[in-house]
């Protein structure tokens, strides 16, 4: 799509809004429809586009694959990291009420946090497969 | 510290696997799979002693006190299966690590490590957790990645052993999570004990006999009864060495303890019995597992499927032992969980030393190993021998109990079937046993014992296989005391 312009243009001129809007459906997530995993979707999605119109190397280049490819384990060790931060702090595996000194205000820390988590790997792991599909036969050539 | 260990059982391995991935070193993950299999043995094994002391575990995850949250709870039953699954874990990673190494691609390694500690982990997951939902979630964790294990088998045919499973898998697990939405629908509870509890006064409701159906029918697909089963020679038999030993002796006996679970704990042996007359379909399905998956096991070639064959029948022993709806029965069916482990983990990983030195386990490929692999053979032997149900080893305290079980119904025929089986099981095994030490190996290849890598883990679990054949005090209490549990006689 080297000659499209319109659609070179309007897809970079997008894609910051997808990712702030990803991230908005992450962090409203307590209040609104929403949370970790439409969140991941949507980040991934921006730079799914991204890869259909300057082509997967380019965005490779800015994203590479091992890089998703950790996302996708880091998430998961967030997610936990926040259970045993729970635990040490006193309270049980996910226990949020002690990650702050109201367990109100800890409940919510601790949602975002896993959520957080979700979003990382969710990310991680939709970018990697579309990777995945996209590499596939263009290595053989 | 000590009250975390019920979720620690679980998530250690769980935040293990990321690591794993993290790391990509091959020898790394594999310390990473090692640690996270010991932790969870040991975990496992303190928890026992516990339970068996002073009775249940209860764990709220997150604070949420149940019935709203999730709940870890564990009593005898799934402590036991905690250990099964955990001790064959062990035992499997350190056999894994030189076995891998020959089967897996290099750069695949760690991605190994880390679906195997999530297989474990979702296993300790479905076993450890009181909340039905949880159960599903785990299932879907350790199903995941067992496919992933399966389709890494070095056979081209692996990737579609493990489609297979994968389709046949997912909708197992499919009718299971329409049972539990059907059960949420009318009792408006996931706690099991607040499942139990709720259950009776709503017996009457069809809803509740369509859940009880779908879950039957899902626990079935992923337990591999007869006619259920057809996903599992491929995938046992395609799948790398190791895999094969760790879901041989884990993934179906988890399945078991789900369908003990929902069927005793959660609806209870007065609704499985008298109203849904659950034993008029465990039963002949069971038999009919026990004597066509025997005889096709004794036709097969390929040593590997012919144990996967054997799989399939031996878990009709343990349906079959649920079928008598009693304590002895339950006894018969719980201990031959832990048994059919320690044997099919023995004997699975014989053959990976087989396929580790000859790269086949086709039955002429065995020709006259018994001379030039002595221990490796040896350990076949006494785990086949186990598999037959020869006294001293763990199958004959298995089938005395499963026969004792039928003849306390009075049901002889039964008692005679599984005597039967046992000759066929023999067939089977001496098949081997007749090509490995009663032909000659052919002259124009060299060929060694196994290193100790693997002979070390597989004569662990043969020498278990002995242990617990002669002195069973042990596992007959353990299965005696959950079998009181799951029939409601004891808390």
């Amino acid at each position: 799509m080297r000659e499209e312009l319109v659609l070179r243009l309007a897809a970079k001129m997008m894609a910051p809004f997808i990712l702030v809007f990803g991230l908005y459906v992450h962090f409203h997530g307590d209040y609104s429809p929403g949370g970790g995993f439409q969140a991941g979707v949507i980040l991934a999605a921006a730079f799914v586009m991204l890869s259909l119109v300057f082509g997967l190397d380019a965005v490779q280049r800015a994203l590479p694959l091992w890089f998703v490819r950790s996302c996708a384990a880091l998430g998961v060790l967030v997610y936990a990291g926040v259970g045993f931060a729970a635990m040490a702090l006193g309270a049980n595996f996910l226990g949020y009420d002690a990650l702050a000194s109201d367990p109100e205000k800890g409940q919510h820390l601790g949602i975002l946090l896993v959520e957080a988590g979700v979003v990382i790997t969710v990310f991680g792991v939709m970018t990697t497969a579309f990777y995945v599909f996209a590499d596939r036969g263009r290595r053989k050539s | 510290m000590t009250q975390h260990l019920p979720v620690l059982q679980v998530v250690i391995p769980l935040v293990l696997a990321p690591l794993c991935v993290l790391v990509r070193h091959p020898r790394a993950a594999w310390a990473l799979a090692a640690l996270g299999s010991l932790c969870a043995f040991g975990i496992a094994l303190d928890i026992v002693s516990t339970v068996l002391a002073s009775g249940p575990l209860s764990y709220d995850v997150g604070d949420w006190a149940p019935p709203w949250g999730i709940e870890y709870r564990i009593d005898a039953v799934n402590a036991w299966i905690l250990v099964i699954v955990s001790l064959v874990s062990t035992a499997v990673v350190f056999f894994a690590r030189a076995s891998v190494e020959r089967e897996v691609e290099a750069s695949r390694v760690a991605l190994f490590y880390a679906a195997y500690l999530l297989c474990l982990s979702g296993l300790l997951g479905i076993a450890a957790t009181g909340d039905v939902f949880n159960v599903f979630v785990f299932l879907e964790i350790s199903s995941l990645s067992a496919y992933a294990l399966i389709a890494l088998g070095q056979d081209r045919r692996a990737l579609a052993a493990a489609f297979r499973y994968l389709i046949m898998g997912s909708v197992g697990a499919t009718f299971i999570v329409i049972g539990i939405g059907l059960m949420y629908a009318t009792t408006g509870t996931l706690n099991m004990a607040d499942l139990a509890d709720r259950l009776p006064g709503v017996w009457h409701v069809r809803t509740i006999k369509v859940a009880y159906g779908f879950l039957a029918v899902g626990c079935f697909l992923k337990l591999a009864l007869f006619p259920l089963h057809l996903w599992l020679p491929n995938a046992y038999t395609f799948a790398p060495s190791a895999v094969t030993a760790f879901m041989a002796a884990t993934a179906t006996k988890v399945a078991v303890y789900m369908l003990l679970r929902f069927f005793f704990t959660i609806f209870g042996a007065a609704f499985s019995f008298d109203v849904m007359n659950l034993d008029m379909v465990l039963m002949p399905l069971a038999v009919a597992a026990i004597f066509s998956m025997s005889f096709v096991a004794i036709l097969q070639t390929n040593v590997k499927r012919l144990l996967a064959y054997s799989s399939v029948a031996q878990i009709g022993y343990m349906i079959l032992g649920i079928s008598f709806a009693s304590v002895t029965g339950l006894t018969a069916a719980v201990l031959h969980l832990f048994n059919h482990a320690l044997m099919k983990g023995a004997l699975f990983m014989a053959l990976g030393c087989v396929a580790y030195r000859i790269g086949s386990v086709h039955i002429d490929a065995m020709a006259g190993l018994g001379k030039r692999m002595p221990a490796t053979m040896a350990a076949f032997v006494v785990g086949g021998l186990s598999l037959v149900g020869v006294p001293l080893t763990v199958g004959f305290v298995s089938k005395w109990y499963l026969i004792l079980a039928a003849l306390e119904r009075g049901w002889w025929p039964l008692a005679v079937i599984v005597l039967i089986t046992s000759v066929m099981a023999l067939a089977y095994v001496w098949r081997v046993i007749e090509a490995a030490y009663f032909r000659e190996f052919p002259g124009d290849r060299e060929t060694r014992e196994a290193p100790a890598a693997l002979l070390v883990p597989t004569w662990a679990l043969v020498v278990l296989n002995v242990y617990f054949g002669i002195d069973a005090t042990r596992t007959v209490g353990v299965a005696e005391r959950a079998a009181e549990i799951l029939m409601g006689a004891a808390p």
